[in-house]
């Protein structure tokens, strides 16, 4: 076999370049940046920094109110990836069987993916508006006095249920093609074999699901950590005081309105620790479980 | 073991198109029925209607004395076979073939002793533990029929298993699942599309044409007594010889031929002979022109015109054959005379018996 090669050993590297520059600039560049100043304390007036060595991290692991946000952070990913894939996986089981009318229905299911962020949580807001929000009215019947943007745990409640409502779509989209990509003789064969329509749920459908599955296991776990930064956003309307935020959005607040970059890529810094450890563990451990056909 | 009776069993879709229309026809227990057709005709439709995986428009459809026309498919105790196997692709193949035991609740030790004698009688027991991304195909075909063969069903549904195969294996593993079939005993449905197949593994063949049922009877009768000219092209290879002739008062007659007939038709009439049946004969009254010689090692192929129209003759070995004039011959009693607009079989009388019915060959 002959080698395609090129003549010069420059030429390859030149061809690289683009590419590489672009990872340079917008990836290396700040992540070493974000690292750099994590190590040093910034002149909020941009007078010089001074260096305090690893200071920026262990006062974020005593401050109580870090530790707060990064266990609410723990708490809103595990629930916003857990509701917005199973009932994404329950509207998509459920849609796969409809026979009649099932282009209208599965493109009336898939519109809210086209609602940007921060769109999605301006109509969160609507519907739990203090004052004539629908949903305020709903929770009234049950006693429940609603107050997002005051209560914690409201708040909590209407920006977890905003982010899972914004996911829903997209895990739906991939989960019904998932599941029509299941051979259907495969499907039949179960039929057979087994008269639980539970049964060959869990014991056929949902094993071979499990590509698509880990798949938008990553995607919504980087979702509800990072893409909902727009809904958080708009939910809290920069009044973090007493609310619920992620960590993504303490980096912001922090680094933003506090004017703290030190402390703030201090932030960045373990959150992309986080990820990486994160892709690890998910292409290391989860992967190597799954079947793929 | 059961027999498996339909009575004007019916199919016809929501779009108003009738996939199979109403047939009949009682499956003794132990015997290996084929649904044979052209693609399209409705024999998987059927199929599919007798294993639940499709509704019955119409009629009833009974297994065993039970009618099971709204069982659920796992309530009708059947084993399917399927066309692409069909396997569990995240199981092993021991978990394949035990997943329809374990649903039934049968005990751990009885599965296990179940799953072991399957995989005996297949060759299978070095793959139990591996997956059927991990097999050749014919080995994925014995895991489908060790699925089904577990289960001890009152009936075996087959939908082209073998198509798959390529033609060695075809060969092979056609003669396993007969032979398989008859060991168990189990009634049995197959269908395919290959003439072949259906002659070679049926007791009895159920032909049909765009959902209806042209005929049924043994391979025997189906090859020798088509009972239309669909069956008479449709099954064997090659296939009977059709040419139009014409009947008038007592006599056939095609090209040179003239054959005292007792019919009461009188007209254009469609004539059917298989190849084999035609004979070389220096004295034969048809006069052929051989354009091609079709060499198959145990048997050649005569094609040619006669009158202008087209025939095939069968010639064993022995006999050598070249292109250019030849005389022919037939047996009166091996042409079969049809219905040149129906297609359908009419039942004529080969009043006496000519001259030209001397077997004997001439080359």
């Amino acid at each position: 076999m002959k080698r395609a090669g090129f003549d010069s050993r420059w030429l390859p590297i030149l061809l690289l370049v683009p590419q590489l520059t672009i990872i340079a600039v917008f990836f290396y560049w700040p992540a070493v940046y974000a690292l750099k100043s994590s190590f040093f304390l910034q002149d909020p007036f941009g007078f010089g920094q001074t260096f305090v060595g690893l200071e920026n991290y262990t006062s974020l692991f005593d401050s109580s109110e870090y530790l707060k946000v990064a266990n609410f952070t723990v708490l809103f990913t595990v629930l916003v990836t857990f509701f917005s894939l199973a009932l994404a996986l329950l509207l998509a089981v459920k849609a796969d069987n409809v026979l009649r009318g099932a282009k209208t229905y599965r493109t009336l299911l898939m519109w809210v993916y086209a609602v940007a962020p921060p769109v999605a949580g301006f109509m969160g807001l609507l519907l739990f508006n203090q004052r004539w929000g629908p949903l305020m009215e709903l929770f009234g019947h049950f006693g429940w006095e609603f107050e997002m943007g005051a209560d914690y745990s409201d708040t909590a409640f209407a920006m977890i249920m905003i982010s899972i409502w914004k996911q829903v779509p997209v895990n739906f989209i991939f989960f019904l093609s998932g599941l029509q990509a299941i051979p259907k003789a495969v499907r039949e064969a179960a039929l057979i074999d087994n008269r639980s329509a539970s049964g060959r749920f869990w014991d056929v459908t949902f094993p071979l699901l499990a590509p698509t599955g880990f798949f938008l296991l990553i995607i919504n776990i980087t979702y509800a950590l990072f893409d909902t930064f727009g809904v958080i956003d708009t939910v809290v309307r920069g009044e973090p005081s007493n609310n619920p935020m992620t960590l993504v959005y303490k980096v912001y607040v922090d680094g933003f309105r506090g004017n703290d970059l030190g402390g703030s890529s201090a932030q960045s810094v373990i959150l992309m620790v986080l990820v990486l450890a994160l892709t690890v563990f998910q292409f290391r451990m989860v992967e190597r479980r799954i079947h793929y056909t | 073991m059961a027999q498996v009776t339909l009575d004007s069993v019916r199919k016809i879709y929501p779009n108003g198109v009738e996939a199979v229309s109403p047939a009949s026809f009682n499956i003794p227990d132990g015997e290996f029925v084929v649904l044979v057709g052209p693609s399209g005709c409705g024999k998987s439709t059927l199929l599919r209607m007798i294993a639940g995986l499709e509704d019955i428009t119409d009629g009833a459809l009974s297994i065993g004395d039970r009618v099971v026309n709204t069982l659920d498919p796992a309530d009708r105790d059947i084993a399917m076979v399927f066309q692409n196997y069909a396997l569990y692709p995240h199981m092993t193949v021991r978990k394949n073939i035990a997943y329809g035991l374990k649903n039934r609740k049968t005990p751990k030790d009885i599965i296990a002793q179940k799953v072991d004698e399957a995989a005996k009688m297949l060759n299978l027991t070095d793959y139990l533990d591996r997956k059927p991304a991990q097999l050749s195909g014919g080995q994925r075909q014995r895991v489908a029929m060790g699925r089904a063969i577990v289960r001890d069903p009152a009936l075996f549904l087959f939908d082209e298993p073998l198509s798959n195969l390529d033609a060695k294996l075809r060969n092979q593993m056609r003669i396993e699942i007969k032979a398989l079939q008859r060991r168990l005993g189990v009634t049995s449905v197959y269908v395919t599309h290959d003439q072949v197949e259906a002659m070679t593994m049926a007791d009895r063949i159920i032909v049909l044409n765009s959902g209806k049922i042209e005929q049924i009877g043994t391979p025997a009768e189906i090859y020798h007594n088509p009972a239309s000219t669909f069956v008479a092209s449709f099954m064997g290879a090659p296939p009977m010889n059709l040419v139009a002739g014409e009947l008038d008062s007592g006599h056939l007659s095609f090209a040179g031929l003239s054959l005292p007939v007792h019919a009461d038709h009188r007209g254009p009439v469609t004539m059917g002979v298989r190849p084999e049946d035609l004979v070389i004969d220096p004295d034969g009254q048809l006069h052929m022109e051989v354009e091609l010689v079709e060499e198959l090692g145990a048997h050649r192929l005569l094609h040619g015109m006669v009158d202008g129209q087209r025939l095939t003759v069968h010639l064993t070995k022995e006999i050598k054959a070249h292109t250019g004039p030849l005389r022919l011959s037939c047996h009166p009693d091996r042409l079969r005379l049809f219905h040149p607009e129906t297609g359908k079989r009419m039942d004529a009388q080969m009043a006496t018996q000519p001259r030209t019915q001397t077997e004997s060959v001439a080359s």
